[in-house]
């Protein structure tokens, strides 16, 4: 049953023009990607590759990354005067096109984003129908689609961690939909991107960030609503 | 368990073997993949239909001109022409698909209806449906309902992508949408509803996706209008009970089989047909981002 679409793929999604790859998806990358900042940036450098590499401008993705990155939705009509109220905030950007770039999909954008000391680099796909995929978090491999409820967690890579942390999940009936895990750099860091049917309580984040071996607790709930 | 939408042909068997109507049995399977209650299915699917109704209000009363410069208030420019063709609800037909799509490429609101490239067609055949034939909203919402039931068919067997399927699968695929959907509303039986899809699928068959620069404005906007116009055409020919011979499900696999062997430079590559013509390149080359960095190669 899953695996048909809602009627509300068929009618609908209700979004902004001009193609739910260019527009839509778009501003959900640019959604998540202030989740993972935890903040709105001053300052962004977007770069579109490959296929967005030419066309972003045309199709209005500049507008649609920027949008998300306001925290605006799929439908916001504000969408369009996206620059100027970029401008306005201000949230300072630059764009940059790189082709070519043959190991990643074609329709992707790296985001390099700033506020104070906070920062992150977010590599983001869009894989058509407003359908993302999240490759790439400050360099760890997460691949999570951020469609449910996604909660990264950095941490020590110790025996047993990932079992754990499973565990202390579950504990809290929240259903792991997916997992990934992804390692980094000789202190043998690990990034887990965890993707849940449903929201997880406050009490058990405050857990997990409490955990010394645990460094970072990113939660990002559904980003539709 | 309910119906999963694999035939058009099982549909109509299980709503016959319920005593459902056929948007009936699409609410059901909503409520069981959403777990969302019926009346909330409605509310959503008549806002949806209320975007759509803005989307050509929009298109026909604000500037519509795209970043390209390709639309330019193509849609106002039917509705306000001295000269008309056919009938004026035949011209405001093809001008409010002509709106709806508009609107779409210049980044207002619309529903992808099945698709943002396909976004005119239903607008511009219910709003007109609607005004002609002074049906309630209620009326309206189920017929979308209906239409939501041949777009899960058609994913199912077909495609709905144009990268895919071709333009078949796109504009195709919302003109069967909108012929069951206006069969339906006229009081046609199902198999005339049916027909309706089928014959729309036999008028649409083996158009490619070839968009000018890759964006989805030439021939997407003419060809909203053009499959609104066939819409309308099946499901005259299928409430007179004309017979498209080839049952529907056989119609659609034929669009799935035809989509398959498409050349990849027809499924949305901007490398064929109207994006290849030297008017197309040279438009391409002036839109699209020429300033880029090429990285070196890897090995
Ligand atoms: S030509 Fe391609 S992009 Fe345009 S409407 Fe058809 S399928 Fe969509």
């Amino acid at each position: 049953m899953a695996k048909q679409s809602s009627i509300f793929n068929m009618i609908g999604p209700v979004m902004i023009g001009p193609s739910s790859s260019h527009t839509a998806g778009v501003v959900r990358i640019g959604r998540v990607a202030i989740r993972l900042l935890g903040v709105i940036p001053e300052q962004a450098v977007i770069t579109f590759y490959n296929s967005f590499a030419r066309t972003y401008e045309g199709h209005g993705s500049d507008r649609a990354i920027l949008a998300g990155l306001m925290d605006f939705k799929t439908d916001d009509k504000r969408i369009k005067e996206s620059l100027q109220l970029a401008k306005e905030l201000p949230l300072h950007y630059i764009f940059k096109s790189v082709g070519n770039a043959s190991t990643l999909h074609p329709n992707t954008i790296k985001l390099e984003l700033k506020k104070n000391d906070k920062q992150i680099e977010v590599i983001g796909e869009s894989l058509g129908g407003g359908v993302i995929n999240i490759a790439e978090v400050d360099g760890f491999v997460t691949n999570f689609s951020a469609s449910l409820h996604s909660l990264l967690i950095m941490a020590e890579d110790v025996k047993g961690s990932i079992a754990f942390i499973a565990n202390v999940i579950s504990n809290d009936q929240c259903n792991i939909a997916n997992m990934s895990v992804s390692r980094k750099g000789k202190n043998k860091m690990a990034c887990l991107a965890i993707e849940m049917d449903s929201g997880i309580k406050p009490t058990t984040l405050m857990y997990l960030k409490a955990l010394h071996w645990v460094n970072e607790v990113i939660y990002v709930p559904d980003i539709d609503l | 368990m309910a119906f999963l939408f694999n035939s058009f042909l099982d549909w109509k068997a299980y709503s016959v073997a319920h005593s459902m109507e056929l948007y009936d049995v699409v609410l059901e399977y909503e409520q069981d993949h959403k777990g969302q209650s019926a009346e909330e299915i409605m509310k959503g699917i008549l806002r949806a239909y209320q975007v759509m109704c803005d989307a050509v209000k929009t298109g026909l009363n604000e500037e519509m001109k795209s970043r390209s410069g390709m639309i330019n208030d193509g849609a106002k420019k039917v509705f306000q022409s001295p000269i008309t063709v056919l009938s004026p609800e035949f011209q405001k037909l093809v001008a409010r698909a002509l709106a709806a799509k508009e609107v779409n490429s210049c980044m207002g609101r619309i529903v992808a209806a099945p698709t943002a490239g396909a976004s005119g067609i239903l607008p511009g055949t219910l709003v007109t449906l609607q005004e002609i034939h002074q049906l309630p909203d209620s009326v309206m919402v189920n017929a979308l309902l209906l239409s939501a039931g041949i777009a899960l068919i058609i994913q199912e067997k077909a495609s709905l992508a144009g990268a895919v399927g071709g333009c078949q699968a796109e504009t195709g695929s919302a003109a069967a949408m909108a012929a069951g959907a206006i069969t339906f509303a006229l009081g046609g039986t199902v198999d005339q509803q049916f027909n309706a899809v089928g014959i729309t699928i036999q008028c649409m068959l083996g158009l490619v996706c070839d968009p000018v620069a890759g964006l989805v404005e030439v021939p997407c906007v003419v060809r909203n209008a053009s499959a609104a116009a066939i819409a309308n055409a099946s499901a005259q020919m299928a409430l007179a009970g004309l017979d498209p011979v080839i049952p529907v499900d056989q119609c659609v696999e034929a669009m799935g089989e035809i989509g398959q062997s498409m050349e990849t430079r027809y499924k949305e590559t901007a490398l064929g047909g109207l994006a290849a013509t030297r008017t197309g390149q040279e438009i391409a080359k002036k839109v699209l981002i020429q300033d880029i960095d090429i990285l070196p190669d890897e090995d």
